[in-house]
């Protein structure tokens, strides 16, 4: 176990170098950097694009700048973001939490939702409740978020006469959870669907294993057999598919974002690519690549509470 | 005593109406209003969009500013803001200002005529090394015949000009000509701007919100109304307006709602007050001159016969759009050739036919015809705005065997690729800050502007440009102007579709604000604002 975990964490660091070097030269191979875009769309003048380069650093070899990122990171300075020039984690810190936020409701709503409806669908397997829960999945699975979201606000003006226009300074915790409810219902809407689904087969395959037949046949009660013996075992693909949505969600929220105007991460992350502000992209995306390692990690861990007979050998 | 009840009661009645605009305003309340995107800046100066104008402008002064109570902005409509007085050397190259004592920056410091110097020093590229207040300067152009900022003393400055520009006070009356501050880094400038204007920057949050509050200290008494102005970025139109619609924001984004969208505005807020104005932004046709087949002036003239202007209009503003030459026409513009000179130039006459048949002619001249067609690229700015006229454009084309292929540019390097020249066709919009001639014409079709993207170059056209800013007399600048326009329409130096409208839409409850109609960039100062709840 121990060296397994050695092996693992050498494994993180060598994944997280790999995306550090994959991040800095794919940013620099697009065409274009901010000095030609802050310059370029007002006239063009050599002279001051020379001079933001040289201020910004981008003017220096490529190495230098990655050697000069990376140390930069060890010490926990992640450099100044160059179009509102202010260090860069003043700007990224205030995001992280209100994106961690949002897809920690999302996530909770979406395995709150998926994998009971899932367990009653595969239990239930072709009845009416089965195939109204199975449309339901479908329906989340194909609306697209963008839309879905444009609707959710349209009922809440129809409905209620007001949106939820996101404020960073909430009175209450009961206001935050207020702001972002609608949001995160409607990303965990599609993750819950998903989850749903998987569950469902996962539960089916399981229900029909040998050792399920024998604890009926020993007398167990249907939800002793449905939920300590199979869930337990059903689950195992349930936690992978919801560990690989939880790091999604950090980064990919950005159409939500977008739709319910949330100041997070994701929408951040697009408008730092447009304006080609390196420092924001750079540590954005290794941020997202970390939070992608540790929950992999985290899931294989879960593996091992969920199935005893997981063991990762010395 | 009859007599003299009847004069006090006139007197009364006299005094109410004479005071009545001024009891009427009630002053408190935070405006609330929707932003479309987040501004690059806080800096005016280094900006040219109006989603840095609308929510900035109102932390500023100029020195003259165009009359916020008229809705057209001409050089009759010039009033002074932080200057008292103006006026000109006999030969018409040195504008000197006396300037308002007594103001002071949102940090407590006097306002002086050094303020003015930095300010016009850095913008015609006079400050010493280190010195300037901008890090970029995207109206360098306005300011080439500023040759010398003089001080007289704390309240008094000239500019010097090489040569007489009549234009130039203009320049200086729009949105984009604030006064900076000598004392305060362009990087400040940039984030948290300090001004003299009727509003401070309370917080810029990017990607969030801007808050901006009442400047107790305004040196208009009593003034501005309002405590506080609270603009949230909403990148999405959609939620934007549903925001507006539900009551969350008292005043739409500038000229955010399209007219099939101000159906839907109205019916889900039918007390909503909407106001359709021009923009002064231009759809317009670039077309490189310099590549080939592009630089047979047949093919270029072919290409501005086939559109149907009409159409575009119809399609994309519901036939609400302004058809006109390079500048702005009336009577929302104040430049621009009188409607019934319009159909005199090329591809504005309503013979369509006619039109067609010649440009299917040209283009066979050129060796071009069903058989053989004219494969090409289409580049356009990868926004709705721009697409949806390039691909109209397309259609037309293939009307005189131009087979176009739509080809979106990422916004931000869309400027490096026209500049460059590197595109064949473009489908562009062109927005012009100030309705002058001297603005739009040294920015768009001179020779040597970087911002000439169709690479157009007609010495005579470039004199006549250098003439008319020079020219005294108003009636015949404005025929100089007429005439250059003609050459500009006649040489395919960009071809003007139509210039946009769009409506912009306030709660009733929100009072004193006048859109101007010959610019979206000039009426934002807010002090006349206010709510009346």
């Amino acid at each position: 176990m121990g060296s397994y975990l050695v092996r693992r964490f050498l494994l993180m660091v060598l994944t997280l170098f790999g995306m550090s070097v994959l991040i800095f030269v794919m940013l620099r191979l697009v065409p274009g950097n901010i000095a030609d875009i802050l310059v370029d769309a007002s006239g063009s003048d050599p002279k001051e694009k020379a001079r933001i380069a040289r201020e910004l650093g981008i003017d220096r070899p490529i190495a230098e700048q990655y050697v000069s990122w990376i140390s930069g990171l060890s010490r926990g300075d992640l450099g100044f973001a160059y179009v509102s020039e202010r260090p860069a984690i003043e700007e990224i810190a205030p995001r992280i939490p209100i994106s961690a936020k949002l897809a920690g409701m999302a996530v909770l709503i979406s395995v709150l939702l998926g994998v009971p409806f899932g367990v009653i669908s595969a239990v239930r397997q072709n009845s009416g409740l089965d195939y109204f829960l199975r449309v339901i999945s479908l329906s989340g699975l194909s609306l697209p978020s963008f839309w879905l979201g444009l609707l959710v606000l349209m009922a809440s003006v129809h409905w209620f006469g007001t949106i939820p226009i996101y404020d960073s300074n909430p009175h209450s915790f009961l206001e935050e959870v207020g702001m972002l409810a609608l949001p995160a219902m409607t990303v965990g809407f599609r993750s819950s669907a998903l989850i749903m689904r998987l569950t469902r087969s996962s539960m089916l395959e399981v229900l029909r294993q040998d050792y399920v037949r024998t604890a009926r046949s020993k007398g167990a009660s249907n939800n002793s057999v449905n939920y300590e013996h199979a869930l337990r075992n059903a689950l195992l693909p349930v936690v992978t598919i919801i560990g690989i949505e939880a790091a999604f969600l950090v980064g990919g929220l950005i159409v939500t974002e977008t739709v319910f105007n949330i100041p997070g991460v994701a929408r951040f992350l697009v408008e730092a690519i447009l304006w080609r502000d390196y420092p924001i992209v750079q540590n954005l995306v290794m941020l997202i690549a970390f939070v992608v390692v540790m929950v992999n990690f985290l899931v294989d861990m879960a593996y091992m509470a969920l199935d005893p007979r997981i063991k990762y050998a010395e | 005593m009859r007599m003299r009840l009847a004069l006090v009661a006139a007197s009364c009645a006299a005094f109410v109406t004479a005071a009545s605009p001024v009891f009427a305003q009630k002053a408190g309340g935070t405006l609330r209003m929707s932003h479309r995107d987040n501004p690059p800046s806080a800096s005016i100066h280094e900006e040219s969009t109006i989603s840095v104008n609308q929510p900035f402008m109102a932390v500023f002064n100029n020195l003259v500013f165009f009359d916020a109570k008229e809705k057209v902005n001409s050089p009759d409509h010039i009033v002074p803001e932080l200057a008292e007085s103006w006026s000109y050397n006999p030969d018409q190259t040195q504008l000197t200002f006396k300037l308002r004592q007594g103001v002071k920056w949102h940090d407590g410091k006097p306002f002086t005529s050094a303020d003015v110097k930095c300010t016009w020093d850095s913008l015609s590229d006079h400050a010493p090394e280190g010195k300037s207040l901008v890090r970029k300067n995207p109206r360098k152009l306005w300011y080439s015949n500023l040759k010398e900022v003089k001080t007289n003393g704390d309240f008094e400055v000239t500019f010097v000009l090489g040569r007489p520009q009549p234009s130039f006070l203009t320049m200086l009356a729009g949105g984009y000509s604030p006064v900076y501050s000598c004392h305060v880094p362009d990087r400040v400038m940039r984030s948290k701007p300090i001004g003299t204007g009727p509003f401070k920057v309370e917080d810029f949050k990017r990607n969030e919100s801007i808050k901006l509050v009442k400047n107790p200290d305004y040196w208009k008494k009593g003034q501005p109304y309002l405590d506080a102005i609270e603009w949230k970025i909403v990148p999405n139109r959609s939620t934007r307006l549903l925001g507006f619609q539900s009551g969350e924001f008292d005043m739409t984004f500038d000229s955010d709602v399209t007219f099939p969208l101000l159906k839907d505005v109205k019916a889900a807020k039918p007390d909503a007050v909407c106001e359709a104005r021009p923009t002064n932004v231009s759809s317009n046709l670039l077309v490189n001159r310099d590549k080939e087949p592009f630089n047979n002036p047949d093919i270029r003239k072919a290409m501005v016969l086939a559109l149907d202007l009409k159409a575009f209009n119809d399609i994309l503003f519901q036939g609400h759009a302004l058809d006109g030459a390079a500048m702005l026409p009336p009577p929302a513009g104040f430049w621009g050739m009188p409607k019934e000179m319009l159909p005199t130039l090329l591809g504005h006459s309503p013979d369509r036919k006619k039109n067609l048949a010649e440009a299917q002619e040209l283009m066979k001249k050129a060796g071009y015809g069903p058989d053989k067609p004219l494969k090409i690229k289409i580049a356009t700015r990868n926004i709705a705005i721009y697409r949806d006229p390039a691909v109209i454009l397309i259609d037309q084309l293939k009307q005189i065997y131009i087979e176009g292929e739509l080809e979106t540019i990422d916004t931000t390097v869309w400027y490096t690729k026209i500049q460059r020249g590197d595109y064949q066709v473009g489908m562009n919009l062109t927005g012009v800050g100030i309705d002058d001639p001297d603005v739009n014409f040294y920015e768009n079709y001179y020779s040597t502007s970087d911002r000439n993207y169709s690479r157009y170059k007609n010495p005579e056209v470039d004199k006549l440009i250098d003439a008319q800013s020079a020219e005294q007399d108003r009636d015949k600048r404005k025929k100089m102007v007429w005439q250059i326009e003609k050459i500009l329409a006649d040489d395919v130096a960009r071809p003007i579709m139509n210039y946009g409208v769009a409506n912009t839409c306030w709660d009733p409850k929100v009072k004193g604000i006048l859109l101007q109609v010959n610019s979206i960039y000039n009426g934002w100062r807010f002090e006349d604002a206010w709510l009346d709840k």
